[in-house]
């Protein structure tokens, strides 16, 4: 049966304040064999276990925005405490081409980190959008800047780049960085905006989709995307975020 | 040889192959449902329903290891009214692709069995199986009505009465004597049996110093489930003489073959769906016609029951 299914117990090495309601947790070692874009699921027993993607795997970090009861216990971690993980699970990134434009809608930056991490050190290029709603709820801006990515920002209140939603800022990066391949991960509708974009574009897009999770392994049924969401953007039918995702791949050819 | 005719009949139904998405497993909407059949499933269960929605347990409720799965996820599901039209919307996706649906139900009261088997066979389902057997809601409903013949025989005449569409009783393996169950549910009218549902259990996680699952227990399915399974099908099909489907840690062609063997009519296929996705049943099906090729078995009634003898 599937070898990651069970929990291991990890110790939290480093805290690290990403913004005034956001830190990372870099944990005391890696997670063999996990790809940018795969997710695990992390638990605290007791209170709960929810999915994160995984922010980098070197060692293993999770970004958390102190959201909720669960996210709140998970910032209330020190180091030295333990935190239990089970994966990776799921599909991550493909990454196709040499040129990659990754898009990050509030914290959907965090598991793109991680992608652009990975395709900088295989020497490519890397434009990433990022989108909030103003300066103090970016994430990780610094870090795709110190990996040598080139980085484009939006806010809905105009503090910092652009203002306006991450999507107005495709024109611009597609200009300048011809992408071969578009990664985004984000709230749904951002997603379906960027799927729109990128056909229209004629671009190959990787979406990274939130579910409800609950099993984690393709039994359950709970993380099922609604049927419009996957109609809208040519995916198939009873697309399960957990098994067949969180990334999911839509081809420009799903629409012609 | 020709290509051994995977085809049969169950209760007048005529299915493509003897491969059931076992209920619990992705028959939760329409499309998952779709998917699984679209994927060589012969028959869909859907996921169990009772009277009233209920969310469920809260996390965790699914860890697996290398020899099995163990969830408690807490009966997760609308409730039998908003059930209905979720069935109805299967039935209609179903029906062109000529798999049958079979709507699992349970209920936490033995009055409540009847009404829930009401409800439902309002969307027409091609058989009802009647959960008596989850693991995990004991601590809320108490031990499980396939715990004794009695309460067993007792939720069959109550759902007997209450609906002409087919029954299948699913049966839990944590008994003493479970062909005697399966005579008692037979002599209350149930037209086929389900066996077996998961074998409750407990993994604690030692650097946690906890049960794993937020349940404490949860039931066990997988390979590790498959020896209790095949051994308890074995001891139904020398009791009763309806149809059985046996469910129960398999994931092969070869699994199903034994599960045939072992006297079923039909095979439930579940916790095998983590490694494979959806696309588990055509994998199974082309095992399953490959090993009765290589063995001169030309249709499934020559594998079934071969080993009783």
């Amino acid at each position: 049966m599937n070898p990651v299914g069970l929990f291991s117990a990890f110790r939290v090495q480093q805290k690290r304040t990403e913004n005034a309601y956001t830190c990372s947790l870099v944990l005391n070692d890696s997670l063999p064999d996990a790809l940018p874009g795969q997710f695990v699921m992390a638990w605290l027993p007791g209170i709960d276990e929810r999915p994160f993607s995984l922010s980098d795997n070197d060692p293993v970090r999770i970004t958390v925005a102190d959201v909720g009861s669960f996210s709140h216990a998970l910032n209330q971690l020190q180091p030295g405490d333990y935190l239990w993980l089970r994966g990776p699970l799921g599909r991550g990134f493909i990454p196709r081409g040499r040129s990659h434009l990754l898009l990050g809608g509030g914290y959907g930056a965090a598991p793109l980190s991680f992608l652009a991490k990975s395709l900088c050190a295989q020497g490519d290029q890397v434009g990433v959008c990022l989108g909030a709603r103003s300066r103090a709820d970016l994430l990780l801006v610094e870090e795709f800047e110190s990996l040598g990515c080139q980085v484009w920002l939006a806010t809905e209140d105009g503090s910092a780049g652009k203002q306006g939603l991450l999507t107005a800022l495709l024109p611009e990066a597609q200009n300048a960085l011809k992408p071969e391949t578009v990664y985004a991960c984000g709230p749904i509708g951002m997603l379906t905006t960027v799927g729109a974009w990128a056909r229209t574009a004629g671009l190959p897009a990787q979406l990274s989709f939130e579910g409800v999770m609950r099993c984690g392994v393709g039994l359950c049924g709970s993380c099922e995307l609604p049927e419009e969401t996957c109609q809208q953007l040519g995916l198939a039918p009873g697309f399960l975020v957990c098994h067949d995702g969180p990334v999911g791949e839509i081809s420009p050819n799903h629409f012609s | 040889m020709t290509t051994p005719k995977l085809s049969c009949s169950f209760l007048g139904m005529n299915l493509s192959n003897p491969l059931v998405l076992a209920s619990g497993v992705l028959g939760t909407s329409p499309s998952l449902m779709e998917r699984a059949a679209l994927s060589g499933a012969g028959a869909i269960t859907s996921k169990s329903c009772g009277p009233e929605e209920r969310s469920g347990h809260p996390n965790p409720v699914t860890v697996s290891w290398e020899c099995g799965v163990l969830n408690a996820i807490g009966l997760t599901n609308p409730g039998a009214h908003a059930e209905v039209s979720l069935l109805r919307e299967t039935k209609a996706r179903l029906a062109p692709l000529g798999v049958p649906l079979f709507a699992s139900i349970f209920a936490p009261r033995l009055e409540d069995y009847g009404e829930v088997a009401r409800i439902i066979a309002e969307a027409e389902p091609d058989l009802i199986e009647v959960n008596i057997s989850c693991p995990n809601v004991a601590s809320e409903f108490g031990t499980p009505f396939s715990a004794s013949e009695e309460s067993a025989a007792a939720v069959t005449r109550t759902v007997r009465k209450a609906v002409s569409l087919p029954i299948s009783i699913k049966l839990a393996p944590n008994v003493p004597e479970i062909n005697r169950i399966a005579q008692a549910v037979v002599a209350e009218g149930a037209d086929a049996i389900t066996a077996i549902n998961t074998m409750p259990a407990m993994l604690i996680d030692a650097t946690a110093a906890k049960p794993v699952l937020s349940n404490r227990t949860g039931g066990l399915s997988g390979p590790a489930l498959k020896p209790i399974a095949l051994r308890c099908v074995y001891e139904i099909a020398q009791a009763v003489s309806v149809p059985i489907i046996g469910t129960g840690g398999l994931s092969s062609g070869i699994d199903a073959a034994e599960m045939l063997m072992a006297g079923a009519t039909l095979v439930g296929i579940g916790s095998a769906v983590i490694n494979d996705g959806p696309s588990v049943f055509s994998r199974i099906c082309t095992e399953l016609a490959t090993f009765m090729k290589d063995n001169g078995y030309a249709q499934l009634g020559d594998v079934r029951g071969k080993a009783l003898t």
